[in-house]
């Protein structure tokens, strides 16, 4: 799980970001975006369509490389790391796409043995009984021969997280878990996610628009602003929702209207 | 619905000194016809333009659109614009019009001759560079499977090869065997008038040897297997699939485009000397029933002339061909747009690509060869 810590210096958080640009062909998304995310904690990113929270995510995990800024996790730079390091660090998380992005040519047991085959030294028998395990976990027992093309959207996404589990990471990043998912099913992932928290520590970067999974699960919540350029709110949702002024965090969160503006009627 | 019938749309006026009292009436639709404001003014000159809808029927966007044109005329001739007996709904439509008409700011992507020249300048050097980082990272997978060569993905290389190969042996019999027959047909209008009809399994075996059947398979699986190479990888960055083994730390280069490269690299020699066994039956054919040439006679002339270097030849060709297609599709593939037009446009990039380096290479190796005395 989580590489331990050096010292007897406080252990450093799980991510650390700082002053991130974020954008894509000189185009800026984001701007100076900072925040903390510590161990065993859930953090939500929220906001409106369109703000950001995908660009922060690929930005996060290196898909994209950042305009300014530096992403830390466990105090290791994952932005200035040497392709060692990043190749290191990129053990360390895992990542459950929109889609689920499974591999369409392998099966769910092959695309969950993948990271395992080629990061361990595992022998088959034991890959097989750690899939067989993985795939358990998020309820697809029975599913493990079947292609993705084979199966529905929400189980590909839950073989998805399956996967993002494979090696153990010490931090997740969902993007959209509940995105197109029955209520029920939705639950279910809330649980796992507290599951996997309450087990191995597990820290959660979750983008979602579902206020039940905010209000359910997320221990702090991040709010990105499509006009702002970066974060406007932090903080835990119900607080927040509670005691924030400002009608953008309000408005998303507790589905209320902004105050009209003195133009309108 | 309405009941009854549609009423024309109109805006009666009457004009009280310099005051226009603008009444609209009737249905107003979008698809139908309806005022317009120029013609509604016929060249007066209001300081006020009071504007009532009591007699309005039914109305759409139609009205709003010449409303909106009622204010921006009194905003620019410096006329006072009275709506306030309009209903309510129309107000507030008509301010979200204002509003989206004032912040919506188009996104120009108008550019001059001389900064198409420059993008396109950059976007060819961007792609040249891109392109030699592919063969840069290729060759380090390379280095990495010779080093690690269980963690290769050899079941993959083998079902490329049968999809490159096995699978592409009908389209290639088809078109080196009709090349043979076609060179056979030119070769023996010439040699006929001298004589030498002999001589056309010369022609044939030469030319399919040395340039067609390495030429023509390349060609073919240019748009056979490039195109299917790009279309695949191109599906794949956009179902993030590619995304996911980045950040699983797995190089997309060894599990994807590797594989694909060996199978080309292998399978091309390979369907190349087959092309060149059909292309000379294709000639024998054309020479034993038009030319009456035996057979034997045939094979034995062409012994004379075909000898291991041209094979040589053709099978170099045919694999750095190989090599050209597998780069040029995963290539494409990988640096595709997210999107359906995306994979399209990838698909066509790989097969005009490989087509170009193939004709390009086979150009440099007939001068590489004729140094070498090949």
């Amino acid at each position: 799980m989580s590489p331990a810590p050096a010292s007897s210096a406080p252990a450093p958080a799980a991510i650390e970001v700082t002053g991130l640009c974020c954008g894509y062909e000189g185009r800026t998304v984001l701007k100076d975006v900072s925040f903390t995310v510590q161990r065993g904690e859930v953090l939500f990113v929220i906001g409106g369509s369109g703000c950001g929270k995908s660009t922060l995510l690929r930005h996060l995990v290196g898909l994209n490389a950042p305009m300014a800024g530096e992403v830390k996790f466990f105090g290791q730079s994952f932005t200035a790391a040497d392709l060692a390091t990043r190749r290191g660090l990129l053990k360390t998380f895992g990542v459950l796409y929109q889609g689920g992005a499974l591999w369409s040519s392998l099966t769910l047991r092959q695309n969950v043995a993948l990271p395992l085959e080629e990061h361990t030294a595992l022998s088959g028998r034991e890959i097989a009984e750690l899939t067989s395990l993985k795939l358990a976990q998020v309820g697809l027992t029975g599913f493990e021969d079947y292609y993705p093309s084979e199966i529905s959207g929400g189980m590909k996404k839950r073989a998805g997280l399956a996967r993002a589990l494979a090696l153990d990471p010490a931090i997740v990043f969902l993007d959209e878990p509940s995105a197109g998912l029955d209520p029920i099913t939705s639950r279910k992932l809330d649980d796992l996610v507290l599951q996997l928290r309450d087990t191995f520590g597990t820290t959660l970067v979750v983008v979602s628009h579902e206020l039940a999974s905010i209000f359910g699960i997320a221990d702090r919540v991040i709010m990105l602003d499509r006009d702002a350029q970066g974060l406007i709110a932090e903080g835990p949702p119900a607080h927040l929702a509670a005691h924030s002024r400002d009608p953008r965090v309000t408005e998303f969160l507790l589905r209320r209207d902004r105050p009209p503006s003195p133009a309108a009627r | 619905m309405p009941s009854t019938a549609p009423t024309a749309a109109r805006a009666d006026t009457e004009m009280e000194g310099t005051v226009l009292r603008v009444r609209i009436a009737g249905d107003w639709s979008i698809s139908g016809a309806r005022p317009n404001w120029t013609g509604v003014l016929a060249g007066r000159a209001p300081q006020r333009v009071v504007l009532a809808a009591d007699a309005l029927g039914d109305w759409d966007s139609s009205l709003l659109l010449f409303l909106f044109e009622v204010q921006l005329w009194c905003r620019l001739a410096g006329a006072y614009c009275d709506a306030k007996a309009l209903p309510e709904k129309i107000l507030t439509l008509l301010k979200q019009m204002s509003v989206s008409h004032e912040t919506s700011v188009p996104f120009d992507r108008s550019e001059n001759f001389f900064t198409g020249v420059g993008e396109a300048t950059l976007d060819a050097v961007q792609k040249a560079r891109a392109f030699s980082h592919f063969i840069g990272e290729c060759v380090l997978g390379v280095n990495r499977m010779w080093k690690r060569p269980q963690k290769f993905r050899w079941a993959d290389a083998i079902e490329e090869m049968q999809n490159c190969g096995a699978m592409a042996l009908p389209i290639v019999s088809l078109i080196s065997f009709l090349v043979g027959v076609t060179l056979a047909y030119i070769g023996a209008i010439v040699l006929r008038q001298y004589g030498g009809d002999i001589y056309v399994a010369d022609l044939v075996g030469l030319s399919m040897v040395r340039e067609m059947g390495a030429l023509m398979t390349g060609v073919v699986l240019a748009g056979r297997t490039g195109a299917a190479y790009a279309a695949t990888l191109g599906n794949m960055k956009a179902n993030e699939e590619i995304d996911a083994l980045e950040t699983l730390g797995i190089p997309a280069i060894d599990f994807l485009v590797l594989p694909r490269l060996l199978a080309l690299f292998v399978m091309m020699p390979l369907l190349t000397l087959y092309a060149n066994a059909l292309g000379i039956v294709g000639g024998m054919t054309v020479a034993s029933g038009v030319l009456s040439i035996p057979p034997a006679a045939y094979w034995v002339e062409l012994l004379t002339i075909v000898d291991l270097s041209d094979l040589f030849v053709g099978v170099t060709k045919g694999a750095t061909f190989g090599l050209i297609i597998g780069l040029s599709g995963c290539l494409r593939g990988m640096e595709a747009e997210r999107s359906a037009g995306g994979v399209g446009r990838a698909a066509t990039s790989a097969v005009v690509t490989a087509i170009l380096l193939i004709i390009v290479s086979n150009a440099l190796y007939a001068v590489i060869f004729d140094i070498l005395g090949l």
